[in-house]
């Protein structure tokens, strides 16, 4: 049994929050130095360039990628062996995610109620999700989501018989109706099987796996590429304003599922995929 | 096609200005975005005034992040348009003239917009930081209790953005995206 006090996860999380939303991870970049050097639209070769400075400005002069600096989005996988000490750890997490907004000079983006809309003035709360894993270590991985994509995300509960290629459709079908509204070139987390809410994590997870890693499924890391290749091929480009480089990687996670079932659930995410990654 | 254009923004120039046209803008453009437009159409629900003359302006759909001492602005790139385009119409048969952010539009704006002279702007999603170094000075003018969805007047200095939709309604997303596909 190893003891951990809150504290540090509240220390670590406010750090992570300022640095995921300063500092791309280095796939990302060497992503958007690839797609910079691929692109055969002159307009679409001057927005990625104009990415990458943003990119430079925002490390040099500490000012957010982008303002949407997002729903704190926080993957707590716990070892079975840690007790955490010094007060409770939801507590402890919403802290960290108020201090890092409030001095890190990030933008409160949180309304207290979904349709009274008040502004909670600090972006708690931050959205918690929690896994037990072996072990005496905690891996938090803190990634801030901005809604421009959020909103065009998709849940398809899909009937067996669709088969591989249901799923194709609507992976493509999602990114095709989200269009230039988020923020192409875009990151696409997908979550194939489990249950209708299932999916849907599944496919936020796979946003946090970085876009240089593909599936360890034959099958899956397949399907990966064959989307990857049709999804540039369909002109939307950066900024949505035409060119080939429409995503910069699809990311697919599976699950078993009921004998009844095929949700597939498609989480896009802008070029501002952020997250940062501890273990503690 | 580059083009030096001053903002608010002239009945001629909205006209002069085509879909695909790289576009510098000077001058002073107002935010809004959600709650801020609610809050517009309600004043005008009930008869009210609105805080913000709209003859000839120019509207940036975004909310900054918090300003850094001694920065104008914090992070400053624009926000998806068609959360607005309920509210859009209504403020272009006042006299809006432009309209910044990124995105798709609905018919029911682009018509407006043709039946105004207006234009909408596209400036580059998820370029905060490289936009915000385009912004002299911003100023709550209403809504201060909005936070950063308050109305701000903004004076910018050769703000890049594109144009989308122009007074004609030509639309850059459905031409420049015919271009590029291909048949897999």
């Amino acid at each position: 049994m190893r003891s951990i006090n809150v504290d540090i996860i509240t220390d670590n999380i406010k750090e992570m929050c300022i640095e995921a939303n300063h500092f791309l991870s280095s796939d990302m970049k060497c992503a958007m130095d690839a797609a910079y050097a691929t692109e055969e639209s002159p307009l679409g070769r001057q927005i990625l360039g104009q990415l990458q400075e943003n990119l430079q400005i925002a490390g040099e002069d500490m000012i957010p990628i982008c303002q949407d600096t997002g729903m704190a989005v926080i993957f707590m996988e716990i070892g079975q062996d840690v007790h955490f000490e010094g007060g409770s750890l939801e507590g402890a997490i919403h802290e960290g995610v108020r201090r890092g907004y409030v001095e890190g000079y990030l933008r409160k983006s949180v309304v207290k109620d979904p349709l009274i809309r008040d502004n909670t003035g600090d972006n708690t709360p931050a959205i918690i999700h929690y896994s037990i894993v072996p072990g005496d270590k905690v891996r938090i991985t803190v990634a801030p989501k901005g809604f421009g994509s959020e909103n065009m995300s998709r849940v398809f509960m899909l009937k067996p018989a669709d088969g591989i290629e249901g799923v194709k459709n609507a992976i493509l079908t999602a990114v095709r109706d989200a269009g230039p509204n988020a923020c192409p070139p875009m990151v696409v987390g997908v979550g194939i099987g489990g249950t209708f809410e299932k999916c849907a994590l599944m496919a936020k997870h796979a946003l946090s796996r970085p876009v240089d890693v593909s599936s360890g499924i034959p099958y899956v890391k397949e399907m990966e590429e064959e989307l990857l290749d049709r999804i540039n091929a369909m002109g939307i480009g950066p900024g949505g304003l035409g060119g080939t480089t429409t995503a910069l990687a699809v990311n697919i996670e599976t699950y078993p599922t009921h004998i009844a079932g095929l949700p597939v659930a498609v989480n896009i995410c802008c070029h501002v995929n952020r997250h940062a990654v501890r273990e503690v | 096609m580059d083009k030096y254009v001053k903002v608010p923004l002239s009945d001629a120039d909205a006209k002069s200005l085509k879909a695909g046209d790289y576009v510098y803008l000077t001058g002073t453009i107002y935010t809004a975005r959600d709650a801020a437009h609610k809050r517009m159409q309600e004043s005008l629900d009930r008869g009210e005034q609105l805080p913000l003359e709209m003859q000839n302006k120019v509207i940036y759909y975004m909310g900054p992040s918090p300003a850094r001492e001694g920065r104008a602005i914090g992070s400053a790139g624009p926000t998806t348009s068609g959360r607005m385009d309920k509210y859009a119409p209504t403020l272009l048969d006042m006299g809006l003239k432009g309209m910044i952010g990124k995105g798709k539009r609905t018919e029911a704006v682009k018509e407006a917009m043709i039946r105004n002279g207006a234009v909408y702007f596209a400036a580059v999603g998820g370029a905060g930081a490289l936009l915000s170094k385009a912004i002299c000075s911003s100023e709550i003018v209403a809504y201060e209790d909005l936070g950063t969805e308050a109305i701000r007047k903004l004076e910018v200095k050769d703000f890049p953005v594109i144009v989308v939709i122009d007074a004609e309604g030509n639309n850059l997303y459905e031409t420049s995206i015919k271009q590029y596909a291909k048949e897999v």
